[in-house]
């Protein structure tokens, strides 16, 4: 095993599926010679040649688009949106194609194809390069919507993704890119789609957080349990659609009180889905109304505001105290 | 440092071989036998049967809305004619006689038409993407899969179609811009029917041919007469051979016109003379096409009769067939079928709630 960034594991996953697979192809901008601008994409284009680490002209819709027909011919091609605020320049090619051809054609066709862009804030970059737009994405049905938390996770979803036989649309945390490194086994490492884990166990309350707000979360947690002793459950989502229910009802069951953390602006976030599921499926168990822990429904401010705007573990822990006394 | 002009790759030509009154230029006349000939004529004529049949069944409210193609006849057999089976067809929503002449069934036509999922299915082994509604979209979808037949050194043709609205949109020049980057066997088809619902060909680009814009992106292009099904064919041929052979995508304009209404929810009445449409009569693709197989003896009026009866029991059978499987479609619960490869826990949950709710709406 060895320790890497995120960053690397999901190198190593690309690498490795397309040493397995002659379908897997990848495309985007700035991807191939020059590795991509996060470099997550460096020395494929050296390894497997132009015709599968493809140099695309800058064109999102045109790069999303030329995938899916790819995919319908049976490739898996695995596509790079520069950032994420990108996405929605070819947003119409998600959601009224890829989203869709499975049902439009009756099973005929499918579309196994990957998006993969970074997301999200705290790296201090322009507008555009901040955001945190799952919930488009997670709203469209026929797309699934992955989002890893470290780079063993962001390994093994990637390729469950590249192998998944829809549409999905992969966010990788930038703020988590080169943050901290983790082990992550050369073998071969999978994890189902659409399946949650329990990142921290605990009694008292449950914390339900995604990708780098996952990181925030486990800081309150500790910081909770060595001042006050609390014992916060913390669950990592890991898909955001289709949202696994399952574990974070069961542990709401157990605990009674719930925070959801998002960087993602508030109204109709993914935070809003969570707890509608809570109430709906956990109603007499709950001793204290859903708090969310997100970012403000306003774009993303400039990074001298991003700090402010982003949830962080002070703003966690204040809900978490209250939620706790209600 | 003189300023002078650039030369480019291509130029436009504009291609016609059989005349208004059918007369053929025989120096251009395809190499083609008397049965393919035929052939293309009965594509043409069962498009256009069919399109007046699907409009009466949506008159008579047994169909919803559809787009008909009545005088693009020419324009969409003359270029799938020029594929192989294992060729691939990318349609938008308007191009009907295509997709029957490459295996789409008619009673598919008509269930989707009246609102049935299963009307988009295709069957395994045929090479017809479903139909693309939001306009010019599907033209990426042609140039990936070109990328992919490339890529694994097949030697097949992606052959897109799109209208002369289309060209306005962004994805049909990424499209062309992708196709010309990665050099790959797809033609891009347009079929310049004049009008976009309301807005005429001439309100959507400043351009004096639509064809022209290919040469931005390195591609050739060509303006055919879309109404002459041997031009269509001949430049379809040309264009084919030259994907097929490695040397890339090209576009052709199928200059044509939309006899009637853009969906059967449109009153053209509103936006155009019928005066304009009258001109265009004279220029049918199917009488044309007939009085040049009457004049090469290879066929007559007593055997387009034959021909003509022979479709309607077709279209009759096939509207039968539409029927029997409408009553097999009954269950609303179909809906779920196809989201994902399989149906996530939620997904399931929803099923049951529909399923309980039919049951007791029944009861």
């Amino acid at each position: 095993m060895a320790k890497m960034t995120m960053v690397q594991a999901i190198n190593l996953a690309l690498k490795q599926e397309m040493e397995k697979d002659d379908n897997v192809v990848v495309l985007g901008e700035d991807v191939g010679v020059d590795g991509g601008v996060f470099r997550v994409t460096e020395g494929l284009f050296e390894q497997f040649g132009e015709n599968r680490v493809m140099d695309t002209p800058l064109a999102e819709a045109g790069i999303i688009g030329f995938s899916i027909g790819m995919a319908l011919y049976g490739l898996k091609p695995v596509c790079e949106i520069q950032f994420s605020g990108f996405t929605y320049l070819g947003f119409h090619q998600l959601e009224s194609h890829a989203a869709r051809l499975r049902g439009r054609s009756a099973g005929r066709f499918t579309v196994p194809m990957v998006l993969r862009a970074p997301y999200g804030g705290g790296v201090r970059a322009l507008e555009h390069h901040s955001e945190s737009r799952e919930a488009y994405f997670a709203h469209t049905p026929g797309l699934k919507m992955v989002i890893p938390s470290s780079p063993r996770n962001a390994r093994a979803l990637l390729v469950s993704a590249i192998r998944d036989p829809d549409p999905v649309v992969y966010f990788e945390p930038k703020a988590l890119y080169r943050a901290f490194r983790e082990e992550v086994p050369e073998d071969e490492e999978t994890m189902e789609l659409g399946r949650s884990r329990i990142a921290r166990e605990g009694k008292d309350i449950t914390l339900i957080s995604y990708g780098a707000m996952l990181h925030e979360t486990m800081q309150a947690a500790s910081a909770l349990h060595q001042k006050q002793g609390i014992e916060a459950e913390v669950i990592d989502l890991m898909t955001i659609a289709p949202l696994d229910d399952a574990l974070f009802i069961e542990s709401a069951r157990k605990t009674g009180r719930v925070v959801v953390i998002h960087e993602a602006p508030r109204s109709f976030g993914p935070g809003a889905e969570v707890a509608v599921r809570l109430v709906e499926k956990s109603f007499l168990y709950l001793e204290a109304p859903i708090r969310r822990v997100t970012g403000f429904d306003l774009v993303i401010p400039l990074f001298q505001r991003e700090k402010a705007y982003l949830p962080g573990v002070d703003r966690i822990v204040r809900a978490v105290r209250e939620t706790l006394d209600f | 440092m003189p300023r002078q002009e650039i030369e480019l790759p291509y130029r436009i030509d504009y291609l016609s071989i059989l005349d208004e009154q059918g007369k053929v230029d025989q120096d251009l006349e395809p190499d083609v036998d008397k049965d393919f000939l035929l052939k293309l004529h009965r594509g043409m004529l069962l498009g256009r049967r069919f399109d007046e049949r699907l409009l009466q069944l949506q008159r008579q409210g047994r169909m919803g809305t559809f787009a008909p193609i009545t005088g693009q006849e020419a324009a969409q057999i003359g270029a799938v004619a020029a594929l192989e089976d294992s060729d691939w067809l990318v349609p938008s929503f308007r191009e009907m006689a295509a997709e029957i002449w490459r295996g789409k069934t008619m009673e598919n036509v008509i269930l989707l038409y009246a609102g049935y999922n299963e009307g988009g299915a295709i069957p395994d082994g045929l090479n017809n993407l479903p139909i693309a509604i939001p306009v010019g979209t599907q033209t990426l979808h042609a140039a990936g899969i070109a990328y992919a037949m490339k890529y694994r050194q097949e030697k097949h043709v992606a052959m897109v179609f799109f209208g002369d609205g289309a060209t306005s949109e962004g994805d049909f020049h990424e499209a062309l811009n992708f196709a010309g980057v990665f050099q790959v066997p797809v033609v891009f088809v347009c079929q310049n029917n004049h009008w976009a619902i309301s807005i005429p060909r001439s309100k959507q680009t400043r351009s004096k041919t639509l064809a022209q814009k290919a040469l931005a992106y390195g591609v050739p292009g060509i303006q055919v007469d879309g109404n002459d099904v041997l031009a269509v064919y001949s430049a379809a041929r040309e264009a084919v051979e030259r994907a097929r052979s490695g040397d890339g995508p090209s576009m052709i304009e199928c200059v044509t016109y939309r006899m009637s209404v853009h969906t059967t929810a449109d009153d053209p009445k509103r936006y155009r003379r019928e005066e304009d449409v009258e001109g265009w009569v004279a220029k049918d693709p199917i009488t044309r096409f007939e009085k040049y197989l009457k004049s090469r003896k290879i066929f007559t009026d007593k055997k387009i009769e034959a021909i003509e009866a022979e479709i309607k029991q077709e279209i009759k059978e096939a509207v039968e067939r539409s029927e029997k499987k409408m009553e097999e479609l009954g269950d609303p619960l179909l809906m779920f079928d196809h989201v994902f490869a399989e149906l996530p826990p939620y997904l399931r949950e929803q099923h049951e709630e529909l399923r309980k709710e039919l049951r007791q709406d029944s009861t």
